[in-house]
Formats: structure tokens, sequence, C-alpha cells
């Protein structure tokens, strides 16, 4: 018998349970993480991975972000002759908004899923079980240090991926719509305040850790066998997307000043 | 006589509906080897995460050395598991670490030793279970199954612990070199002076590595004995699983049956 009320029911009662495993799970490894013991190379291994071999994948979005911008704005901008804002749009578009959000997507796609699909495997063969038998807490030694790895990694990363975007930008506008190269990089700096840049860095520290928090949570607890690995690196994708744009917009609500 | 080195007592552990272990008891005396039989998927793994403190029980009680495991907190927990050693059944070996560190790993884990003193103990350890120091530098993927085997075993023992567990030691391995491993458990194991409690359903590997055995079935210990005895049980469960037959009072639709009531 199909019920509605409790297909919803079991919804809306499935959510908050793993709302609340999510949250716990969470608070568990930092709490467990920040009093040690430390493992530091699991977390310099992370701080690589994330923010050096990032970089590509970033850096090419980002280079095409700045420049895709300059033409669209410029497009707009000249029916009501403000074609002269092309570097300022450029600029605080990419600092506040679409750097972080752009590279913590493609870190989500990138690393997020590799988390998973490593924590899932060490789940599916034991390993996870291996490092408690052998006086390792797992959350310390794997969670704890991703975690940190990617918070702290993600804000220089957006910054590179910023300075890469902006001159994506000042490639268009001086090649392609004619501004002066000095003229563009003034137009730049002119109307950009240290907040913008401010704002985009917290938000890439919450998108850093919302993406190692799903990766490490999903693959942690993923199911059995190579379908287990499959669906938990997938969710893991998945669910840190939406909690990037979601958390996206919170943040710009506490940044937004009238 | 001084209580067993782990003592199990109405041990209780369900999955949702599914009944997996039920009102379980079993003594391993120390210093001795005792070997858990039973079929696929009746809670032999089960059994050792509960002892390891992996999976939490639902009711009953696991003392190591006096020790209540059942509802220990977190810290005591991870005192009670450095007497520990533990085979596990795919090996898993962490494939990011060489060899060495992999052996070594309980003892860098725990602070007790450097990093060069580590490397020199894995590889004395290794060559305990028969592998080259060469062995020490390379990845988990690029050892053999048996190899793999071997190096989970030198990790077991690494840490010199008082009670080994071994997690179906044979399986996936070639007559031969599931002998060469059976050789190596029991002489290991005596060698340390440790208790040693294995899941497996391997008879060989039985006859072999066990001074006592107990036979697990729909979730409870229903035989249990000196090895010597196994032959001549008069358990008609215990019968047909040491002879391997398909017909008996074993059967998969009766296991089934069993576990819904």
């Amino acid at each position: 018998m199909i019920n509605p009320f409790r297909l919803v029911g079991h919804g809306v009662l499935g959510t908050c349970e793993t709302v609340g495993e999510i949250v716990l799970f969470a608070v568990q490894a930092i709490a467990r993480g920040v009093r040690g013991p430390y493992y530091w190379r699991p977390l310099l291994q992370q701080m690589i991975d994330i923010g050096f071999y990032s970089l590509p994948v970033v850096g090419l979005t980002a280079i095409f972000t700045g420049m895709v911008l300059a033409l669209q704005s410029y497009t707009g901008f000249s029916r009501f002759e403000a074609q002269s804002a092309v570097a300022t749009i450029v600029v605080v578009s990419i600092t506040r908004e679409l750097g972080p959000v752009l590279a913590g997507l493609m870190v989500a796609g990138r690393v997020g899923a590799a988390m998973a699909a490593e924590l899932g495997t060490m789940r599916v063969t034991e390993q996870i079980d291996a490092l408690s038998t052998l006086s390792t807490d797992p959350m310390r030694y794997l969670v704890f240090p991703r975690l940190l790895a990617a918070t702290l990694m993600m804000p220089v990363l957006v910054l590179i991926a910023d300075i890469i975007g902006v001159m994506g930008g000042f490639i268009v506008g001086v090649a392609k719509l004619g501004f002066g190269p000095q003229d563009y990089i003034n137009r730049t700096f002119d109307f950009l305040e240290t907040g913008d840049v401010v704002a985009g860095l917290v938000k890439a520290a919450v998108f850093g850790f919302i993406v190692a928090m799903m990766g490490c949570f999903q693959g942690y607890n993923s199911g059995r066998g190579a379908q287990g690995v499959g669906t938990a690196t997938t969710r893991a994708v998945v669910s840190a997307s939406i909690m990037i744009l979601t958390a996206d917009y919170i943040v710009t609500e506490l940044f937004f000043a009238k | 006589m001084s209580e067993a080195k782990i003592r199990i007592r109405g041990l209780s552990k369900a999955f949702g509906p599914k009944k997996v272990l039920q009102n379980l008891d079993l003594d391993v005396p120390d210093g001795q080897s005792v070997v858990v039989i039973g079929g696929s998927g009746t809670g032999k793994s089960v059994l050792l995460k509960c002892i390891l403190g992996l999976l939490q029980p639902d009711s009953g009680s696991i003392r190591v050395d006096g020790q209540e495991v059942v509802g220990a907190g977190r810290r005591e927990m991870e005192e009670i598991r450095r007497r520990f050693g533990m085979l596990f059944q795919g090996g898993a070996l962490f494939d990011s670490l060489p060899v060495w560190e992999n052996v070594a790993f309980g003892l860098l884990a725990t602070r007790r030793l450097d990093r060069s003193a580590a490397h020199a103990k894995a590889v004395e350890t290794l060559g305990r279970v028969g592998l080259p120091a060469a062995t020490a530098d390379l990845f988990p993927a690029e050892l053999s199954g048996g190899m793999q085997k071997r190096v989970g075993l030198a990790r077991a023992i690494a840490g010199e612990p008082d009670i080994i567990f071994f997690d179906e030691p044979t399986t996936g391995l070639d007559p031969i070199m599931a002998d060469v491993i059976n050789d190596l458990i029991r002489d290991l194991t005596r060698e340390i002076g440790a208790t040693a409690l294995s899941i497996t359903h391997d008879m060989a590997s039985v006859r072999k590595i066990a001074d006592r055995v107990a036979m697990l079935y729909d979730g409870r210990i229903i035989w249990e004995g000196p090895v010597a005895e196994i032959d001549a049980s008069g358990n008609d469960y215990v019968n047909q699983f040491i002879n391997g037959h398909a017909d008996g009072p074993i059967s998969f639709g009766q296991e089934q049956a069993a576990r819904r009531a």
C-alpha cells in the first residue's frame, strides 16, 4: 500500500538522520583531531594533493571564466555605454563569487571524489578496521588531516584562481576589447575592496571544509563492494556541490552590506 | 583455575531483524589457540569484531584479562587493543605505504620506536615470516597474495601482542601456500607465547593451528572441545561441517528459517 504521508515522513526522517550523522561525524573528527596525536605526513600529503595538484584544473576554469566574463559584460554594459566597467565587473565577480564557487565545484569533483573513493576502498578492504587495531584512530589519521588540509588550502587555491581569472579578463580586454594594458589594470584595482577578496577567501575555506567533509563522510560510511564505493563517490560529489551552492548564499548574505 | 584470557558470556548482536549472534558463550584459555569454525555468514567475523571493539554488541559480556570490553570507553579500548594483533582476511594492508611502514605501523603509531629503529624492526619481523629484506621497500600492490598474507602476519606480530586474531588466514591461497601460512601461524604464536583466536572454514587449517575448536552455528557455539576430539564429537552438525557434506542438519534453508525465528 502506498501511503503518501508515510512516504513523506520516511523521507523527512531519513534526511534528518543523515544531517545529524554528518554533523556528529564532523564534530567528532574535529574534537578528536585537535586533541592529537597529530599526523603530519598525511596532512602534508593532502595539502600537496589539494593545493598543488588541483592547480591545473582550477587555473583553467578560472582563466576561461575571466575571459568569458570580460566578453559578456562588455556586451551587456556597452548597451548603456558603461563598457569601462568591464575590469571592475570581472574582478568583483571573480573574487567574490566565481573564483570560490567554481574552484569549490572543481575541487569537489577532483578531491572530494578521490577522498570518498579512497576511504570507501579502505572501509571495504578493512583497512579502516586495521588502523583501529594498530592503535591509530581513523578519525585522527584519515579524516582530520583531510578536513584541515582542504580548509587551509582552498583559500590559497582560490587566491591563485582570482589572479588567473583577472588575467583572463585582462587578456580579452586588451587583445579584443581595445583597453590599454595600464588602463585595464588601474580599473581593476581602483574599485576593488579588501572585503571582496576576504569574502571570497572565507567562502573558499567553507567550501574546502564541505568538500572534505562529504568526501570523508561518504567514504567512511561506504557500503560493501565496488558498488558501495561507487555510490559513496557519487554521493560525495553531488552532496558537496549542492552544499557549496547553499553555503554560498549563506556566506554571501553574511558579508552583504547595503 | 584462573579466568580465561578471553571470556565471552551471553553475547548477542543483531543487524536489524537478523540475529547474528544469540547468547554466545566462549572461553579462550591463556596461551592456547582456539579456532572457531562455521559456515559462511554465520557471524564468525562479527564475533571477532565485537571482541576488537569494532562492533558494539547488543548485550553480553566480553572480558579480556578480566577487563570488560563491552561498553569500554574509547581510550580504554585503545589500551586493550594494544595487546592485540590481527591478521585480516584480505590482508588489509595500507596500499599507500611501503611494506616496512605497514609492518611497523603500530610501533610508529604508539611512538615506541623512531623511524629508523622501526625500519630495522620491520625488516627483522619480515625475516621471521620468511620475507627477504628487499621486500621492505616495496608497496603492497607489488606483492603476490601469499606475500601479502605474510606481510599481514608480520604486521600482526610486530607489536609482540598477547592475543592474536586470525580472520580466515588461508582464504584465497593455494593449498601449499596455505600450509606454509598455517605453519607460520603455529610457530610464531608459540614463539611469542601468544593466545590465538582464529576463525576459518578451512579444515586443514583447523587441524594444523588449533588446540581447541568451537563450532558456531545459528549464533551460538554448539560444540567445543580439543582438536583431537573433533572427529569423534558425536555432533551431527560438526560431522557434516568437517566432512563437507551437502546433506545433513545444516542446510541453507534451515539457517534462514532459524534466523527468522
